[in-house]
């Protein structure tokens, strides 16, 4: 546990020279961690400090804000229920309510399996499909006490793996700029000059 | 859509039938509305190749003419905001707020979602136009779906030379990178944002200056645009600004995308008519909300996003109009309303939103990081009924430290009391603070009795009495 592995320490690489800055890849890098190893360690934030050019305090001091990164491990599927006005004035609260006994676990509890962690979370943007919930950060709408019992068995029956990857992937697809049509990133310091089209004629 | 798969699960669908001006939405009707080839059938990156062949100032100089307001909160013209960066200061970035958390918002999701390319080519007209050499794309981190949508839509706008290195064959180089967050409703602040994308805590900067145009990410002039502003773009480059401010108002031109959430018949996504169309007109026009669920009365509705004061039926032939809603107290902010019914609890429905941001403080001012976790200590307090009538003004006095001063509400007939126009005063440096205290101060001063009618009324002992 659990240091960036070859591939991930090149996938790091292609991101950070995306940036002006190496130390605004840490981010990116937290989450990359994270999708290695289901949260993120310690040895993660040393590899990720030394990627970016940071020490792991600092790293940690950033990880620490931001809500996604979880520091010990969290079931296969986090479920996050919301809780803010628009789900609460359609239920949110009773659904999770239900969720907490359909479960055996109250909010911020795993299950003894280790297959679900539950969380309250704020506005998921879905406002008008309330209650809303995410299963590892992949919508469920207008959710009743029956969707969600449908929801467990089709999880606990590994229904739906093809749909929702375990914790720590949030987008399965990556952004990647092909080396001859990628411009670059420069320092800030070392560009000097105004941009070439605002030359005060047409750019085509 | 692969989120709701089977379709067991209804889904706004964020787009009005009919003859109506559809300028960010005009894709959504389609399946394939991500794609590139549903784009470039449906006049994609045309928006582009028309400002391409134009200099750059003027691309400028037809957005400055439009008024696009900024569809983030604030309200601002993109144009002007591209225009207060300093002079002769190199490079210039354009960063793209896609953090959308406020209570109630969902807009920007869906234009990421179901059409990321027109906001690639918003944030490549943007970018050409202000002199900004890179880009970078901020998603909100919970949203798994758009960050796909729009790694894909790069992807393959990259390969076919519509981003990167001479766009169209052209001069106009530049980079999108697509980066997103992991959490943290304050990142949506632009200075927090800009702290989180050099790899910090997402907390805001203090002010001045203002506007990160003058400095921003590492120090450089920074553009900050919220998706839907840029998504506008593209329709106006092909179009005109002429075609643009003829729809709306003067002073508000052009569509804005509102979400209608809580007890209404049809909830939804809606593209409406800027500066014209009433809360009236959305919450029960046919083609729109259909009115309030179960036939109820409305009893309350929150106009634009969880830090917005609340407004009661009183305000509902208001039009979406900035210069209208502030004086009434308060404020169009993120497009977002949430409607409460004759039913609703209204000390618990605003518990649910002073929790949020109380929950979501970063921590750096103390007027929220004390005030916040106090509003909604109390207000906890008092909705399990277990609070005493010294409560209620307590918690007026804890707003006072966050928000000095008269605190903007709406007027009401029945009560008696006249509006006090938004915007307020504010003793912390973002608005994370007053939106923790706007939705206590609008259910204490419009509904006080329903939390009287859940308080303890004490006895006091005059100090006489104590000091016998």
């Amino acid at each position: 546990m659990a240091r960036l592995t070859e591939e991930n320490v090149r996938l790091a690489r292609e991101i950070i020279g995306r940036y002006p800055k190496p130390r605004s890849a840490t981010i990116p890098l937290l989450h990359l961690a994270q999708e290695q190893d289901g949260h993120i360690t310690n040895d993660a934030m040393a590899h990720i400090g030394e990627l970016v050019g940071a020490t792991s305090a600092e790293v940690y001091g950033t990880a620490s804000f931001y809500e996604m990164f979880k520091f010990e491990p969290v079931g296969k599927y986090l479920i996050n229920i919301c809780g803010t006005m628009s789900c609460a004035l359609m239920g949110g609260e009773e659904l999770m309510h239900h969720a907490e006994s359909r479960l055996g676990i109250h909010m911020g509890g795993t299950t003894s399996d280790g297959l679900f962690t539950l969380e309250k979370a704020e506005c998921q943007a879905a406002c008008t499909e309330a209650p809303c919930l995410q299963v590892n950060y992949r919508y469920r709408y207008r959710v009743t006490s029956e969707n969600f019992d449908t929801l467990i068995d089709q999880l606990q029956a590994g229904e739906l793996n093809s749909e929702i990857p375990a914790h720590g992937t949030v987008a399965s697809v990556r952004q990647h700029i092909p080396a001859d049509r990628g411009v670059g990133a420069v320092a800030p310091e070392d560009v000097t000059e105004g941009p070439a089209w605002l030359d005060g004629k047409a750019a085509l | 859509m692969t989120s709701n798969p089977g379709g067991t699960w209804p889904h706004a669908p964020g787009f009005i039938e009919g003859d109506r001006p559809r300028i960010v939405t005009s894709r959504f009707e389609y399946e394939d509305s991500y794609t590139l080839q549903r784009y470039l059938a449906t006049d994609g990156y045309s928006g582009l190749r028309a400002a391409l062949g134009r200099p750059a100032t003027e691309v400028h100089d037809e957005v400055k003419n439009a008024t696009v307001l900024g569809r983030g909160g604030a309200g601002f013209p993109a144009g002007n905001k591209w225009g207060l960066t300093p002079q002769g200061v190199w490079p210039r970035y354009l960063v793209v707020n896609g953090d959308e958390s406020e209570p109630g918002t969902y807009k920007d999701r869906l234009l990421m979602e179901r059409d990321p390319h027109q906001l690639i080519e918003g944030c490549l007209i943007a970018c050409y136009a202000a002199g900004l050499s890179q880009c970078f794309l901020y998603v909100r981190g919970e949203m798994a779906l758009a960050q796909e949508r729009i790694a894909t839509a790069l992807n393959e706008a990259y390969a076919a030379g519509y981003v990167g290195k001479n766009i169209l064959g052209s001069k106009f180089s530049v980079d999108i990178v697509l980066h997103w967050g992991a959490g943290a409703y304050v990142v949506g602040e632009e200075t927090a944002l800009i702290e989180s994308l050099e790899g910090n805590r997402g907390m805001p900067r203090l002010k001045p200056p203002y506007f990160p145009a003058a400095i921003g990410l590492y120090g450089q002039p920074t553009i900050v645009n919220n998706v839907e502003t840029l998504a506008n773009l593209p329709w106006l480059l092909r179009n005109g600004a002429e075609a643009y401010t003829a729809i709306g108002t003067a002073t508000s031109p052009g569509t804005r995308m509102v979400a209608v959430s809580g007890h209404v018949k049809r909830p939804g996504v809606y593209e409406i008519i800027n500066g014209i169309t009433t809360f009236r007109d959305l919450l029960y026009g046919e083609e729109f909300c259909q009115g309030i669920r179960n036939g109820n009365e409305l009893k309350a509705f929150v106009p634009g996003g969880g830090s917005a004061p609340w407004f009661t039926p009183d305000q509902l032939d208001l039009p979406f109009e900035a210069s209208q809603v502030g004086p009434a107290g308060s404020m169009l902010g993120s497009g977002a309303i949430m409607v409460m019914d004759s039913t609703t609890d209204i000390p618990r429905a605003a518990l649910t939103l002073t929790r949020f941001y109380a929950h979501e403080s970063c921590g750096k001012c103390t007027p929220c990081r004390e005030g916040g976790t106090w509003l909604e200590r109390i207000l906890s307090r008092v909705v399990d009924g277990k609070g005493t009538d010294a409560d209620l003004d307590q918690m007026f006095e804890v707003g006072e430290s966050i928000c000095p001063g008269a605190f903007p509400h709406a007027s009401n007939e029945k009560l008696g009391i006249t509006a006090v126009p938004f915007p307020y005063r504010m003793n912390t440096i973002c608005f994370v603070g007053p939106s923790a205290y706007a939705p206590v101060h609008s259910a204490l001063t419009l509904f006080r009795e329903e939390f009287e009618a859940r308080v303890t009324k004490r006895t006091l002992i005059p100090v006489t009495a104590v000091a016998q």
